[in-house]
């Protein structure tokens, strides 16, 4: 437990040596240093899980404080971080997941002439993924989590030659401060009415009966929540994560499994106790979740770049973090954040390894088909992140998933659950059908000029145990006589919460749930079969019907170009506006108009304005020496 | 020890003056011996200073002109001492900085700089308003060399602007002065003796308003700013870093040490209207910057928005939010200063600094780019650079008086820097390399690094660790922001006075 700074300090280390020594050191060394230090971190945090769980449920670990930052006038935060059972599962799944991404990296990135800057960047990613899970405070928080916008502007732009990479990388940097600028009053907020910003000393004034009133608790969790709309890409901020791709592939699975867009629904999960006292908010939370999950998944079916399409089922995955937090099964949130690291890596990865093997940077489906037999493991892998992913049992994604649903419709969410089951049937289609258009059919690459191959070992091995952790990740919550392993380890955290409004409806039996998901799953995959490899093709009629659909979806809902016109545009012109005309003509101009006017009104005393500066000196001067003789003589 | 601190530099510049210019290398020498011994002295003083005394340390006093009260009395508090570190740390960086053709009149430039130092620590250590005054003067005219010699195409016309734009709020400070000193009736000029005086409510307001004018210009609060981007863009960078990182905290510095103490009662009644200009100039300042072509000019215009923020900190009576403001400017001085420097850099390699003239630098470049991206952090407010801690206790501080709005809308510089720097980052230094961007034998020379690396350290020590420097600034800041609270609640009884929220206490949405 004392060696949870060295959990901070490996990754920034690492961070530091290849970001200051490495282009003086051997890629060999530069690979061991980068996924040393996380996998060493990751170590430490086993450590520490069995730490925790030799404890007794309820003991908590006192904060760890390492210094004092800043403290002045009433406000005092400390660098200090938080060990409990939501921070360790944290650590766990950003430094393990994070350790399989580095190690595919040392693959995928072995031809980059940046290679020590782009370890060095990826070490500093994971270091600022963990300070915001370990703080303490919500202005440590707030410190990770600028640190991880930080990192996902370098890393997106990371082939800064390319216009659209360097674009893309600001676009996110932006649109999080867009966020980030709600979060920061969130925080006054908070301090104004706690006058501290400690979690603990926060959680426990708010949990005294009427101490904080609803309309508070309501402003602050909204304003807190979006932040948590930049960062994990939710309506109307998620705008930024499918213009991420533009950085290299395993940094999109970083982003999108272990760091970044986690920390949204990690900060909801982390302030529960703030947002169960403002149901109002909840239940944005959970709407916006459950449409966003819907809005993503609806662009997704009509993609056809790989890694967009997985990068609006990331969206789409995280609405659904957020329905779950939304109607108070904040554990069923956490666990599906766990899956979905699981899952969404082990995609991401994948489509690398696709990339790979095409020879480079081609995402377009449209130009693959039949890899099957050329990549068998890549295939295999794949076939298994698409299918959990689709809520298929036993595995990972089905549990989470269901788990998810469940709750919502236990909870009186009806029309929300209904969203979340038809995006479901969405995820299928989308999932399999990305899968079918890259793996089966016959082959829409340059057969000549291409010649695929399997990904080299050091890539593999990462995606086998992703894979080996979607196919069993699913016990952490299969329950064992009345033993749910990952909610009993998580309970402490959500103690107010578990016993609320937790009381089945009835109106389905959970099996019956169940077995509605799992039926809707398989519609979606035997849609996308019919469509992708049957050939199936819908009627004229059909198709006039949905065109205008089809097109509103492959625009995206024409977002990026409703933001340009209202936001971007509007803005150039004024800043246009007023840096030529306001400022240079007007304001400028009538300073310019005094000193002329000054001047034809001195034209008498022509020769006193000589146009020296040393004579008006002079003058002003003597005039004040005047003044001032004339008081000293009086 | 303070007088040593003011004329050391001075001193120097005297002794250039006696050196042949051909002796280079001695004036050389000479000037910075001069400007290191200012800046160990300080290093000194930053340690011996006591943060647990309230009040002035170090002071000396000696009558001027007893006559009619006038003193050379200098002291140093938590404000100033931080103030009198930056101006000395940045000066000895900028004799050395390579860039700059100067080389031929190097004599007269370094006079120029020394002598600028020692009216810009006068100002930060003076408590007698006529010493401050004469020092305030004496300011100009250095500056006014620096831009009408060295100065760029228009220089002539930059350097006659700023002259009578300041010069002529400078005499309604001194006309302010004097009325103060008849009308205090206590025939003296020493601030520490006129600011427990109290005065008439509408003779405060009219007096503060005076001072303000004249701080206001130096800082400057728009609109009156429009002197700034042609004296920045004019000026040599010697000159613009002077202007931007020092000058301009000579106005900040002004309105806390004199405007809030001397005339709290006028500060509070005019606070609103002062609190509107620097909000309009934050969100202006930004805006304008994004719209310009020019690197230097981008930057002049960013520093209005930045010193507008610390402006709305003063104004806002908080002791947070001052202190966060003394914090800034300190930090906003060396971001700056890094900042023009880099556009030196790019203008003495490539003789551009057109947004459109660069592209890819990080190609070439990529220690210039490392450089700037932690400048560029700063700039922005990122947690763990300076920037953030003294923009988020301004904010924070604001956000707890009566002035919530003004830190909310304020709060928006994160997003509105964000947008332009970035965008200068993407033109200049990422894209396809344009150019000679391709070229590495460009990139920064062991030299640079070094000169930059303490700019550098500085920023992040900040960032990381600001216990050091907050706990020098904040007792000072909190004994002087009771001392105005407390005239401001002297004259409490008056019915015509408004019930100004100036406690610290938790305001929240609720009453």
């Amino acid at each position: 437990m004392d060696l949870i700074w060295l959990v901070l300090a490996l990754p920034l280390l690492g961070s530091l040596i290849n970001g200051l020594l490495g282009r003086h050191l051997p890629k060999r060394l530069i690979g061991w240093v980068a996924c040393g230090s996380v996998g060493l971190a990751f170590l430490i945090s086993l450590r520490i899980l069995f730490d925790l769980l030799a404890l007794s449920p309820n003991q908590r670990v006192p904060p760890q404080t390492l210094f004092d930052w800043i403290s002045v006038s009433g406000l005092s935060t400390q660098i200090s971080l938080l060990v409990d059972p939501l921070s360790t599962l944290m650590i766990l799944v950003v430094t393990g997941v994070g350790f399989l991404i580095h190690v595919y990296s040392v693959g995928y990135m072995s031809h980059d002439s940046d290679y020590s800057r782009y370890f060095s960047w990826l070490n500093l990613f994971t270091f600022s993924m963990l300070v915001l899970v370990l703080a303490d405070n919500f202005l440590l928080l707030f410190v990770g989590w600028e640190l991880v916008g930080l990192c996902s502007y370098l890393l997106i732009g990371f082939w800064f030659t390319r216009p659209s990479a360097a674009a893309a990388a600001k676009k996110a940097f932006i649109v999080n401060r867009i966020g980030d600028f709600g979060f920061l009053i969130g925080l006054f907020l908070l301090f104004a009415t706690f006058g501290t910003l400690d979690y603990l000393k926060i959680f426990e004034a708010a949990a005294v009966p009427h101490a904080l009133p609803e309309l508070t608790a309501t402003v602050i969790t909204l304003l807190l929540f979006a932040g948590a709309v930049g960062k994990s890409a939710q309506i109307p901020l998620y705008v930024w994560l499918p213009d991420a791709m533009e950085g290299p592939t395993p940094v999109s699975a970083l982003i999108h499994a272990a760091t970044m867009v986690t920390a949204g629904v990690y900060m909801v999960a982390r302030s529960h106790d703030l947002y169960m006292l403002a149901p109002f908010s909840m239940n944005i939370v959970a709407a916006v979740g459950a449409v966003t999950a819907l809005m993503a998944a609806s662009i997704a079916l009509v993609n056809n770049d790989i890694k967009r399409v997985l990068a609006y089922s990331t969206v789409s995955q995280l609405g659904y973090m957020f329905l779950a937090a939304g109607v108070g099964a904040f554990s069923a949130g956490m666990f599906h954040l766990t899956s979905h690291a699981f899952m969404k890596a082990l995609l991401f990865l994948a489509a690398g390894s696709v990339m790979h093997a095409l020879g480079g940077e081609e995402t377009d489906m449209r130009k693959m088909g039949g890899l099957r037999k050329v990549i068998p493991w890549t295939w295999g892998v794949f076939l298994i992140g698409a299918l959990a992913m689709s809520g298929i049992f036993p595995l990972v994604g089905f549990f989470s998933k269901d788990l998810i649903l469940e709750e919502a419709f236990s909870n009186d969410y009806v029309a929300l659950w209904l969203i979340g089951l038809f995006t479901a049937l969405l995820t299928a289609f989308y999932m399999l059908r990305a899968y079918f258009l890259t793996f089966h059919g016959k082959p829409r690459y340059d057969e000549k000029a291409v010649h695929p191959h399997e990904s080299p070992a050091v890539m593999l091995w990462p995606l086998r145990g992703l894979a080996a952790l979607t196919i069993i990740g699913g016990i952490l919550w299969i329950s064992w006589m009345g033993f749910t392993p990952l909610n009993e380890f998580l309970s402490p955290v959500f103690a107010g919460v578990a016993e609320g409004g937790r009381e089945h409806t009835a109106a389905l039996s959970e099996g019956a749930l169940i077995a509605i998901s799992l039926l809707v799953a398989l519609a979606g995959i035997g849609i996308a079969w019919l469509v992708y490899i049957r050939g199936f093709q819908p009627g004229e009629a059909l198709r006039k019907t949905f065109r205008p659909f089809y097109t509103l979806l492959e625009g995206k809902y024409y977002v990026d170009e409703l933001y340009y016109s209202v936001i971007v545009q509007p803005g150039r012109l004024l800043s246009q506006f007023l840096a030529t005309v306001f400022d240079l003509r007007l304001l400028d101009g009538l300073v310019n108009g005094v000193g002329a006017l000054i001047d034809r009104a001195g034209g008498a005393l022509r020769r006193v304005e000589s146009g020296y500066i040393r004579n008006y000196a002079a003058w002003v001067l003597l005039g004040t020496l005047g003044i001032l003789i004339y008081w000293l003589m009086r | 020890m303070l007088t040593l601190i003011v004329f050391i530099p001075a001193f120097g510049a005297l002794l250039i003056g006696a050196i042949s210019r051909e002796r280079q290398t001695l004036i050389r020498g000479v000037a910075l011996a001069a400007s290191v011994a200012a800046f160990a002295l300080s290093i000194w003083l930053f340690t011996a200073f006591d943060s647990d005394q309230l009040g002035m340390q170090f002071t000396e006093q000696r009558s001027w002109i007893p006559e009619i009260g006038i003193s050379y009395h200098l002291g140093v508090d938590g404000i100033s001492l931080l103030l009198v570190l930056l101006a000395t740390f940045l000066v000895p960086l900028l004799l050395l900085a390579p860039w700059d053709a100067v080389k031929e009149r190097y004599k007269i430039f370094s006079i120029m700089v020394l002598l600028l130092e020692t009216a810009v620590i006068g100002v930060f250590l003076a408590l007698d308003l006529v010493l401050f005054y004469v020092f305030w003067e004496t300011m100009l005219i250095p500056m006014y060399f620096l831009i009408g010699i060295w100065g760029g195409e228009r220089r002539s016309y930059a350097a006659i602007k700023f002259f009578l734009y300041t010069m002529a709020t400078s005499v309604l400070m001194l006309i302010a002065i004097i009325v103060l000193y008849f009308t205090s009736g206590m025939g003296t000029f020493d601030w520490m003796i006129l600011q427990t005086i109290g005065l008439d409510r509408s003779v405060e307001v009219w007096l503060f308003a005076a001072f303000a004018a004249a701080f206001a210009v130096k800082i400057p609060l728009w609109p009156l700013h429009s002197w700034l981007p042609d004296a920045y863009s004019e000026a040599p960078t010697t000159g613009t870093i002077l202007l931007s990182a020092l000058m301009s905290k000579a106005g900040l510095y002004g309105l806390i040490r004199f405007g809030l103490t001397l005339f709290p009662n006028g500060a509070v009644e005019l606070a609103p209207y002062l609190l509107t200009l620097a909000l309009i100039g934050v969100i202006y300042g930004a805006l304008v910057a994004s719209a310009q072509k020019d690197l230097k000019r981008l930057i002049a215009y960013s520093s209005i928005s930045h010193l507008g923020l610390v402006a709305i900190g003063i104004f806002a009576f908080s002791a947070l939010a001052t202190t966060g403001s003394v914090l800034q400017m300190v930090n906003h001085g060396v971001i700056i200063a890094a900042l023009f420097w880099v556009v030196a850099i790019l203008t003495e390699r490539f003789g551009k600094r057109g947004l459109e003239d660069f592209g890819g630098l990080m190609r070439g470049m990529p220690r210039l780019t490392a450089l700037f991206l932690v400048f560029l952090l700063g700039a922005v407010a990122l947690p763990g650079t300076s920037g953030f801690v003294g923009e988020f206790l301004i904010l924070l501080g604001t956000f707890m008086t009566k002035y919530q709005v003004y830190a909310i809308i304020g709060a928006s510089i994160a997003i509105l820097t964000a947008v332009y720097m970035l965008w200068m980052a993407q033109r200049v230094f990422h894209g396809p390399p344009v150019g000679q961007a391709e070229k590495s034998a460009a990139d920064l020379t062991p030299r640079e690094i070094a000169l930059l690396a303490p700019i550098v350290a500085l920023i992040l020590w900040i960032g990381i660790y600001p216990k050091p420097l907050l706990d020098r600034i904040s007792p000072s800041v909190e004994a002087l922001i009771s001392q105005a609270q407390s005239r401001i609640e002297l004259m409490g009884d008056l019915p015509q006075r408004r019930s100004p929220s100036v406690d610290n206490a938790p305001s929240g949405l609720t009453p």
